[in-house]
């Protein structure tokens, strides 16, 4: 023992600025507490394998956590784990367990307050209340981290990544089940989010609230109690995402409310109740999403204008697009519809006659819920058929007038 | 009743009609899927087409056999066999000739196309079940008109008439009241209202398959443990059968009292 | 052997049996005559279980036979109208009826009889109605039955035919059967006939031998003696 911890000294004085002290059960050091004591910024605190009970672990310099193979740290369902309250600090390889649930205080597998320059990398976080809460920080890296609760409530249940006021940060190949919000951005730009996993969450897989200026692309989003939620932000790229299977009542895709000026392309939206529902939705091009078999594929629930939907492919949905209203001041053009019965006598891959997505059985649906269970009835196909020739109730110029015979984004 | 089912189907198995019939699916499924390339289009378009047709097709052959063979059926009636195994294996023999017209014309092209490699064989052989389905009450259902209708003009007429009401007029009416009565809860009315119409009964059960993602979006409780459990599966299935189910048996009760 | 004991039917409004008791004994050919509607082919077929009778009682051999069937295995009956499902051969109808009722039968006999055996292999819906009527004929005398119900028989026949099926009518009465004729030819009636029935409105007007009706009515011609009946009842 007595030598292990002169090994450790010399090593210790001959790199000064950074030294690693290991944490065992065998260990002089026995719990991360007191390594982080002991420890001084620029060090290393290697974990190893073995189960700490520990809570409130605040670090306040600037090191390392790394852990092994079975590492674990056991919150005991009493409190946080990691409170960091430093720059430049990563937490590497740490599986956290057992984080618990307040309705008072957001008790969280790690939390970051005020930092630059972290790295949160590796972890698998289980059964948390929150899985990493950071506030006020910037330029941090969450990768590799799988994230998950087993909570039955919303008002019982954390989010998986939630960063409240924060700039720069980078969110990658994380894995996110069971929590209440897979990932939450409120007050967070010039962010990404990128190759995220978010499924079988209690409210959204994602969900973005006055977040300017981010971009997520490549995540994939399935069977959330709600969906995606990005709301009251500007300037969002959304491109490459998957999201699919969320089902219910209030259950979308991706729910927009308040966006402006957003990119949104070459996404899959497969299987939802609503592919996507825009509310207050500006100045928004969607470009090349596929909807497949969504209950309806596009949702306006009122107050859109100048969204351009171009070279879109809509397949098999019960409805293709909803709107509330009689105005409509979207454009629709060059888009694949699965339904379409027009002809290209020209061949030039264009439909020769327009294409109106919104059906009248979609405006009944909208004032009555329940007539849904008349869908594709032959009563249904008729009314709708003479809508089609001469619209009533629903906005007549909305149509697109090149429609693409064939799949756009195969 | 095997004997009259045997004869009954060999003489339909051998009619115009059901070639006809059997040729029109036939060509129906290669054309569906060798143009379209898109299983999933092509079981919307059946869909459509087997709510409609399966029931005008039965009723009218339904009706059709029961007068064209009246005086056959007078024959029989003199042979020493129970009244109701003539009928009952009449009923049979044209309700299983035009099952098969349907499963092997629609079967043939979806095999060839590669349909047991398709995700869409559940959806597909759902369509096929209740397309069957479908035959077996429309048949029943075009029996009793008959069997209560001495005249075949009439006959034909109400029973033409009946499938247009279930298939369109009973749609119309169900809509209007549902928007009129907007203010109400609606969900269990217009649940029950569908099990009353087999056609609405059998597009509910191929709607759990295909637009399951839409009629999630209910907020209803009666709707979401309808739709969204094996509830809504099970109970359209037994309420199916049991449109089957009634219909003979009061072909049976007529028949008791009926003078040929 | 048949007895119809108070008998009544109505078709809706219209009454067509009313209280009508007959006995029909054992051997010979018993000729149900009246004019169109009287009530012959529903006093027939509520014999035969086609038609059910608001009240009263049928009994055959001793036995009633309302609401059962097997009793029909000893009774064979030629129906009025014959049409038979249309894409059935001649042969396939012939050996249904066979396996339908499971009894010895003679009908390649028959079948040569009214030179069928061209027309075995053709569809029903393909013949004509004269050879229609000799398939019908051929399933009616192929079993040996102990009664026998024609309605109508002499139909679409031609005069061929028309004899061998008297020939064999009484080639059956002489084997002791039982023969039910109904039929407007008079000719027939008076060639064939034992005894004869007259109903009128549903009710016997006249019950005995063609010697005994010419007598009462005091008319030699059948057809008159007939006529005379019907006149008396309207005068």
């Amino acid at each position: 023992m007595n030598y292990k911890c002169l090994f450790f000294f010399l090593i210790s004085t001959f790199t000064v600025s950074a030294k690693q002290i290991e944490v065992c059960n065998t260990c002089t050091v026995k719990t991360i507490k007191e390594a982080v004591k002991i420890a001084e910024s620029g060090d290393e605190i290697f974990i190893k394998e073995g189960i700490y009970k520990e809570q409130d672990i605040i670090i306040n310099k600037e090191i390392s956590l790394i852990g092994e193979k079975g590492t674990i740290v056991d919150g005991e369902n009493i409190g946080s784990v990691f409170i960091f309250k430093t720059d430049n600090f990563t937490i590497k390889s740490v599986k956290i367990i057992n984080i618990g649930m307040s309705y008072t205080v957001e008790y969280c597998a790690i939390k970051v307050i005020k930092a630059k320059n972290f790295t949160i990398e590796d972890c698998i976080l289980e059964n948390v209340f929150f899985g990493i809460l950071i506030e006020k920080s910037k330029k941090g890296i969450i990768r590799n981290n799988v994230i998950s609760g087993n909570r039955k409530s919303e008002a019982s249940s954390g989010n998986g990544i939630h960063i409240w006021d924060g700039d720069e940060m980078e969110i990658y190949n994380n894995e996110l089940f069971g929590l209440r919000d897979g990932i939450y951005f409120e007050f967070v730009k010039n962010s990404k989010a990128y190759q995220n996993k978010s499924y079988e969450n209690i409210r959204y897989g994602l969900h973005f609230m006055f977040s300017n200026n981010n971009k997520y692309h490549h995540n994939e989003f399935r069977n959330n109690g709600a969906g995606v939620a990005v709301m009251f932000s500007k300037f969002i790229t959304m491109h490459d995402n998957t999201f699919k299977l969320n089902w219910g009542s209030a259950s979308y895709g991706l729910l927009l409310k308040e966006i402006y000026d957003a990119e949104i392309y070459n996404n899959l939206f497969e299987e939802n109740t609503i592919g996507l529902n825009g509310e207050g939705c500006t100045r928004i091009n969607y470009k090349n999403n596929t909807f497949l078999r969504n209950g309806w594929a596009i949702k306006i629930a009122g107050a859109c204008y100048a969204n351009i939907f171009e070279s879109n492919d809509f397949m098999h949905n019960s409805l293709d697009l909803s709107y509330n209203s009689k105005i409509n001041d979207n454009t629709f053009e060059n888009n694949y519809w699965s339904e379409y019965t027009g002809y290209d006598l020209d061949k030039d891959g264009i439909g020769d006659v327009p294409y109106r997505p919104v059906k009248l059985f979609s405006y009944v649906v909208n004032r009555t819920p329940e007539a849904l269970v008349l869908l594709r009835s032959l009563f249904v196909d008729i009314i709708n058929f003479s809508e089609k020739v001469s619209p009533v109730f629903t906005p007549d110029d909305l149509m697109d007038n090149n429609p693409i015979m064939k799949r756009i984004n195969d | 009743m095997l004997k009259i089912l045997k004869y009954s189907f060999y003489d339909l198995m051998r009619s115009r009609w059901s070639y006809v019939y059997f040729f029109f699916y036939l060509i129906l499924g290669f054309v569906l899927l060798f143009l379209n390339n898109d299983v999933n289009k092509a079981v919307i378009t059946l869909m459509n087409i087997i709510i409609v047709l399966t029931p005008l097709i039965g009723t009218i052959f339904g009706v059709m056999y029961y007068y064209n063979s009246k005086e056959f059926t007078e024959l029989l009636l003199a042979q020493p066999i129970n009244r109701s195994k003539i009928f009952m294996g009449q009923y049979l023999g044209i309700s299983i000739s035009l099952t098969l017209s349907l499963v092997l014309g629609l079967g043939i092209p979806f095999i060839a196309y590669g349909l047991f490699k398709s995700a869409a064989i559940f959806d597909f052989g759902l369509l096929l079940v209740v397309g069957s389905f479908l035959n077996f009450i429309f048949v029943a259902l075009s029996y009793n008109i008959a069997l209560s209708t001495e005249n075949r003009i009439k006959g034909f007429g109400y029973a033409i008439l009946m499938w247009l009401f279930l298939a369109v007029i009973y749609d119309g009416i169900f809509l209007i009241s549902l928007v009129v009565f907007n203010e109400y809860p609606l969900d269990k009315f217009s649940l029950i209202t569908t099990m009353f119409n087999p056609i609405d009964l059998s597009r509910i059960l191929i709607l759990l398959k295909l637009d399951i993602s839409a009629l999630l979006g209910y907020t209803g409780a009666v709707f979401r443990k309808f739709f969204g459990t094996n509830t809504g599966m099970l109970l359209s299935m037994s309420i199916l059968v049991l449109w089957v189910v009634l219909p003979v048996l009061r072909m049976n009760f007529k028949l008791r009292k009926k003078d040929f | 052997m048949i007895e119809f004991k108070n008998l009544h039917k109505r078709f809706g409004k219209l009454t067509v049996l009313e209280g009508l008791d007959l006995a029909i004994k054992k051997g010979g050919i018993f000729a149900i005559l009246g004019p169109n509607g009287s009530g012959k082919t529903t006093l027939i077929k509520c014999l035969l279980g086609m038609v059910i009778p608001n009240k009263g009682e049928i009994t055959y051999k001793n036995e009633s036979v309302l609401r059962k069937w097997s009793y029909r295995n000893d009774l064979n009956y030629l129906p009025q109208i014959a049409n038979f499902p249309p894409n059935l051969t001649v042969f396939e109808l012939i050996q249904m009826v066979k396996n339908l009722r499971q009894k010895k039968s003679n009908e390649q006999e028959l079948i040569n009889l009214f030179g069928l055996n061209d027309s075995l292999q053709k569809k029903l819906g393909n013949l004509s109605g004269g050879t229609k009527q000799k398939v019908n004929i051929v399933l009616t005398f192929m079993f040996d039955s102990e009664l026998i119900i024609l309605d109508e028989p002499t139909t679409g026949l031609d005069p061929i035919a028309l004899i061998h099926l008297k020939e064999l009518i009484q080639k059956e009465k002489t084997k002791g059967k039982t023969i039910l004729i109904t039929t407007h030819i008079m000719s027939v009636v008076e060639e064939l006939a034992n005894e004869i029935v007259f109903l009128l409105d549903g009710k016997i007007y006249f019950k005995g031998s063609i010697d005994e009706l010419k007598k009462q009515t005091d008319n030699d011609n059948l057809e008159h003696a007939i006529a005379n009946l019907i006149s008396k009842q309207y005068a």
